[in-house]
C-alpha cells in the first residue's frame, strides 16, 4: 500500500475523489435546503391559514366565537397544533397550552419554545414556534405549532443525505483504487518487461490491450523501439558470429602457410618470395572481407538520413554502366544501358553508386560469354537484369545475408557481402531491393521511394 | 622519383618505424613525430615536401593539427591516414585541409603512391591547357589527343583516365586513385575493372607504336612514362 501512495496514478485518483465528494456535497446541499426550506415554509403557511381564520371568527362572533374556534381545534386528537387565547392579566381564556411562553420574539415575530406535553404526535416535551398578536380589548392570541414532526422529517433528510453522501464516498474511493490500480497494473506489465529486457532478454514485448489509449500507445513505442534495438544487435551480433566464423578460416590458411614455410628449413629464396606473395594475397583478400563486412554495419548503424541530398539516379547509372561496360565486353557479354527517366531521390550518393556497382558486379559476375547484361533506369528504379543463372525462388531472402553464397557461385570469386551491402543501402534509403525471375537470369532491382 | 622530405605524425611507434622504414627504402628523407605537438613543432620548424598524418593523435588530434598548420600558411602537402573509413570521415579530413585520405590498413604501395602523386603536383600547380609525356600531347581546350602527331580517338571517360595519368605522368598511379579520381567511387570493387579500362587505353595508345607509355607496377598499379 504505500508503494500504491507513491504512485502518480493514485495521486490523481486522489485529487479526483477529492473534487468529486466537493461536488456530490454541494449537491446534497441545494437538495438539502429546498426539502427542508419547503416543509417549513408549509408549515408557516399552515400557520397563516389558521391565524386567518381565527381572525374572521373573532371578527364574525366576537370573542365567544373566538373562543370556541380555538378550543375545537385544540381539541382535535393528535394535533400539533398549539393555540391560546389570553385575557388581560394573564388569564388564559382558551387552547391546549398552559401559560404564555417566556422569550421575546425573533425578527420575524416568531416565538420559539418548549412544550411539555402538547398532547401532539411526539408526546414528550418538543420545541415549538408560534406567533402572537394582539386583539381589541386587550387580547393576545398566540398560534404556533409543534416542531417535533419538522425536526424529525429535517432528521430523516440530513440521515438520508448522509448515507447518500457516505455511499457515494465509499464508491468514489472504491472507484479510485480500483481505477489506479487498474492503470498501475498495466504500468508495472511495461516495468516488468522492461526489467526483463535490461536482464538482457531483448525478445520481450509489453502486452498492448489495443484500445489505442495513451498506455496502448506507448506500449506500441516502446515496442517498435525494442524492434529497432534487437534489429541493430541481431547485426551487431551477426557481425561478430561472422568475424568469427567466416574470417577464421582464411586466418588459419594463413598462419599454416607461413608456418609451414618456416618449418622447412633449406628452403631456396624463391619459395620464401612465394609464400610471402601468397601470404600477402591471403591478407589483402581478408583485409577486403573486413573492410565489406564494416562499411555493411556502418550502413546499418546510421540512422540518420539529413545527410542526404538529391541524387540524379541515371547519372549513379551512366557511371557504374561506364565503369562495367568494357569488363562486361571483354567476358563476352551484351552490355545495354537503357535511361528511360532521370528521377533524382533523396539518398547518399556514395553509397547508391556502390550498391549500383555491386548489382552490376554480381551481374557481370555470373553471366556465362555470350549471355547479356541490361541496366535500365525508369521511375525511381534501377534494375540490372541479366541471363545468368540466377537465384531460386526459395534463396532469394538467404542471399541478402552476409557470406551466404549459393553453390553455383562457389567457383566465382567473391565474398558473398555483395548483395548484403546493396540491401544494407537500400534499407537505409527506405527502398526495397526486388530480386525477380529474369527467364533465365536474375532482374535485381533496387526501388527508390518518391523523393 | 626525386629524393622527398617526408614528416610522419603517428603515434602508433610500430607502424610508424614499419612507414620510416618503407619510405627510407624508396629513397626519401624521413622525420617522425609520435604525437601532435611534436608534429606541429616540426612541421613549423623544417620545410617537408609531404606530410602524413595520423586523424587520431593524442595530445592533438590530426584534423585540429592541420588546420592550424593550414591557418598559419603552411601549404605542404597532406595525407590522413585513418581507421575511419566513411565518406563522411573522408569528407571531414579533406574539409580540415588534407589533400588526400588513406584508410586503415592500406598497401605500403599505395601510400608512397599517394605521396608521391602529392609532392609532385605542388610543384606544378600553374594551370595548364596542354598536357604533353613524350609525344602523347592532350589538348584540354579541344579535348583531343594526339600521339606522334596522328589524332587519337577516346570515350570522354577514357579522355579523363588519360588526363589523370599524364597530370600525374612519372608517378605510379593505383587502380583505387584512379577510381576515386576518374569516377569518384571511395570503395574498392570486388572485380579489378580498372585493368580492363587501361587495357582499352593501351589499345589506343600504344598498340600501334614501338615504345609503350602505359606501364604496369606490379604489386601497385600503372605509371604513364615516355622511355628514356
Amino acid at each position: 500500500m504505500p508503494r500504491l501512495l507513491r504512485t502518480t496514478t493514485f495521486r490523481v485518483a486522489l485529487l479526483y475523489l477529492c473534487l468529486f465528494l466537493g461536488s456530490v456535497g454541494v449537491i446534497l446541499g441545494v437538495v438539502y435546503r429546498s426539502t427542508a426550506g419547503f416543509v417549513e415554509s408549509q408549515l408557516h403557511e399552515a400557520i397563516g391559514e389558521d391565524i386567518g381564520a381565527l381572525r374572521e371568527q373573532f371578527d364574525r362572533r366576537g370573542l365567544p366565537g373566538l373562543i370556541d374556534a380555538v378550543r375545537v381545534r385544540s381539541a382535535a386528537p393528535h394535533t400539533n397544533s398549539i393555540y391560546l387565547v389570553m385575557a388581560p392579566g394573564g388569564v388564559a381564556l382558551a387552547g391546549n397550552l398552559s401559560g404564555w411562553p417566556g422569550g421575546a420574539p425573533d425578527e420575524q415575530g416568531w416565538l420559539h419554545f418548549t412544550v411539555a406535553d402538547t398532547g401532539g404526535p411526539s408526546g414528550g416535551p418538543a420545541t415549538a414556534r408560534a406567533v402572537s398578536f394582539a386583539l381589541p380589548g386587550g387580547l393576545r392570541l398566540l398560534v404556533g405549532r409543534d416542531m417535533s414532526e419538522l425536526d424529525s422529517v429535517r432528521r430523516q433528510i440530513v440521515s438520508s443525505l448522509g448515507w447518500i453522501f457516505a455511499v457515494t464516498a465509499a464508491l468514489g474511493v472504491a472507484g479510485g483504487v480500483l481505477l489506479s490500480r487498474s492503470v498501475l497494473h498495466r504500468i508495472e506489465a511495461i516495468n516488468r518487461t522492461t526489467r526483463r529486457i535490461i536482464d538482457g532478454d531483448l525478445s520481450g514485448r509489453v502486452a498492448r490491450s489495443g484500445d489505442g489509449d495513451e498506455i496502448d500507445r506507448l506500449a506500441g513505442n516502446l515496442n517498435a523501439m525494442l524492434d529497432r534495438i534487437e534489429g541493430l544487435m541481431a547485426g551487431l551480433r551477426q557481425v561478430t558470429e561472422n568475424i568469427a566464423h567466416d574470417l577464421r578460416t582464411p586466418l588459419t590458411r594463413l598462419r599454416t602457410r607461413i608456418e609451414l614455410t618456416l618449418l622447412r628449413e633449406d628452403e631456396e629464396p624463391e619459395a620464401y618470395r612465394a609464400a610471402l606473395q601468397d601470404a600477402l594475397a591471403e591478407a589483402d583478400r581478408l583485409l577486403s572481407i573486413f573492410t565489406a563486412l564494416l562499411s555493411i554495419a556502418q550502413v546499418e548503424s546510421r540512422a540518420q538520413r539529413e545527410d542526404f541530398r538529391p541524387v540524379d539516379l541515371a547519372e549513379v547509372a551512366e557511371t557504374a554502366a561506364d565503369l562495367y561496360e568494357p569488363l562486361a565486353e571483354e567476358k563476352g557479354l551484351s552490355f545495354t544501358t537503357e535511361i528511360r527517366e532521370r528521377p533524382v531521390v533523396q539518398g547518399n550518393a556514395p553509397l547508391l553508386a556502390q550498391a549500383v556497382a555491386n548489382l552490376l558486379d554480381n551481374a557481370v559476375k555470373y553471366t556465362p560469354a555470350g549471355g547479356r547484361v541490361v541496366l535500365t533506369v525508369e521511375g525511381n528504379r534501377v534494375t540490372v537484369a541479366d541471363s545468368g543463372p540466377g537465384i531460386p525462388t526459395d534463396q532469394r531472402d538467404a542471399v541478402l545475408r552476409r557470406f551466404v553464397r549459393l553453390d553455383a557461385a562457389r567457383a566465382t570469386p567473391g565474398n558473398g557481402l555483395g548483395l548484403s551491402l546493396v540491401d544494407a543501402v537500400a534499407r537505409l534509403h527506405r527502398a526495397h531491393l526486388e530480386l525477380d525471375d529474369n527467364r533465365p537470369g536474375l532482374r535485381a532491382s533496387l526501388v527508390l521511394p518518391e523523393a | 622519383m626525386e629524393c622527398m622530405k617526408v614528416l610522419v605524425i603517428e603515434d602508433d611507434r610500430t607502424a610508424a618505424a614499419y612507414l620510416a622504414k618503407g619510405l627510407k627504402e624508396a629513397g626519401h628523407v624521413v622525420d617522425v613525430a609520435n604525437d601532435g605537438r611534436e608534429g606541429l613543432f616540426l612541421a613549423g620548424s623544417e620545410h617537408y615536401d609531404v606530410m602524413i598524418v595520423d586523424r587520431m593523435l593524442p595530445g592533438r588530434d590530426g584534423l585540429s593539427l592541420v588546420e592550424l598548420l593550414r591557418a598559419a600558411g603552411n601549404d605542404t602537402p597532406v595525407l590522413f591516414l585513418s581507421a575511419l573509413g566513411s565518406v563522411e570521415d573522408r569528407v571531414k579530413g579533406l574539409r580540415s585541409g588534407g589533400d588526400d585520405y588513406l584508410t586503415k590498413p592500406y598497401a605500403f604501395s599505395e601510400l608512397l603512391a599517394r605521396i608521391e602523386v602529392l609532392a609532385r603536383r605542388r610543384s606544378a600547380a600553374q594551370p595548364q591547357t596542354k598536357l604533353t609525356v613524350g609525344d602523347l600531347e592532350m589538348d584540354l581546350l579541344a579535348r583531343s589527343v594526339k600521339r606522334a602527331g596522328r589524332e587519337i580517338d577516346l570515350l570522354p571517360r577514357e579522355f579523363a583516365l588519360l588526363e589523370y595519368l599524364m597530370r600525374n605522368a612519372g608517378s605510379v598511379v593505383t587502380r583505387t586513385m584512379m577510381l576515386e579520381n576518374v569516377w569518384d567511387y571511395h570503395f574498392d570493387p570486388q572485380t579489378n575493372v580498372i585493368d580492363v579500362h587501361i587495357a582499352r587505353l593501351r589499345q589506343k595508345i600504344d598498340k600501334d607504336f614501338p615504345a609503350p607509355l602505359i606501364h604496369t607496377v606490379r604489386g601497385a598499379g600503372y605509371s604513364l612514362r615516355a622511355a628514356g
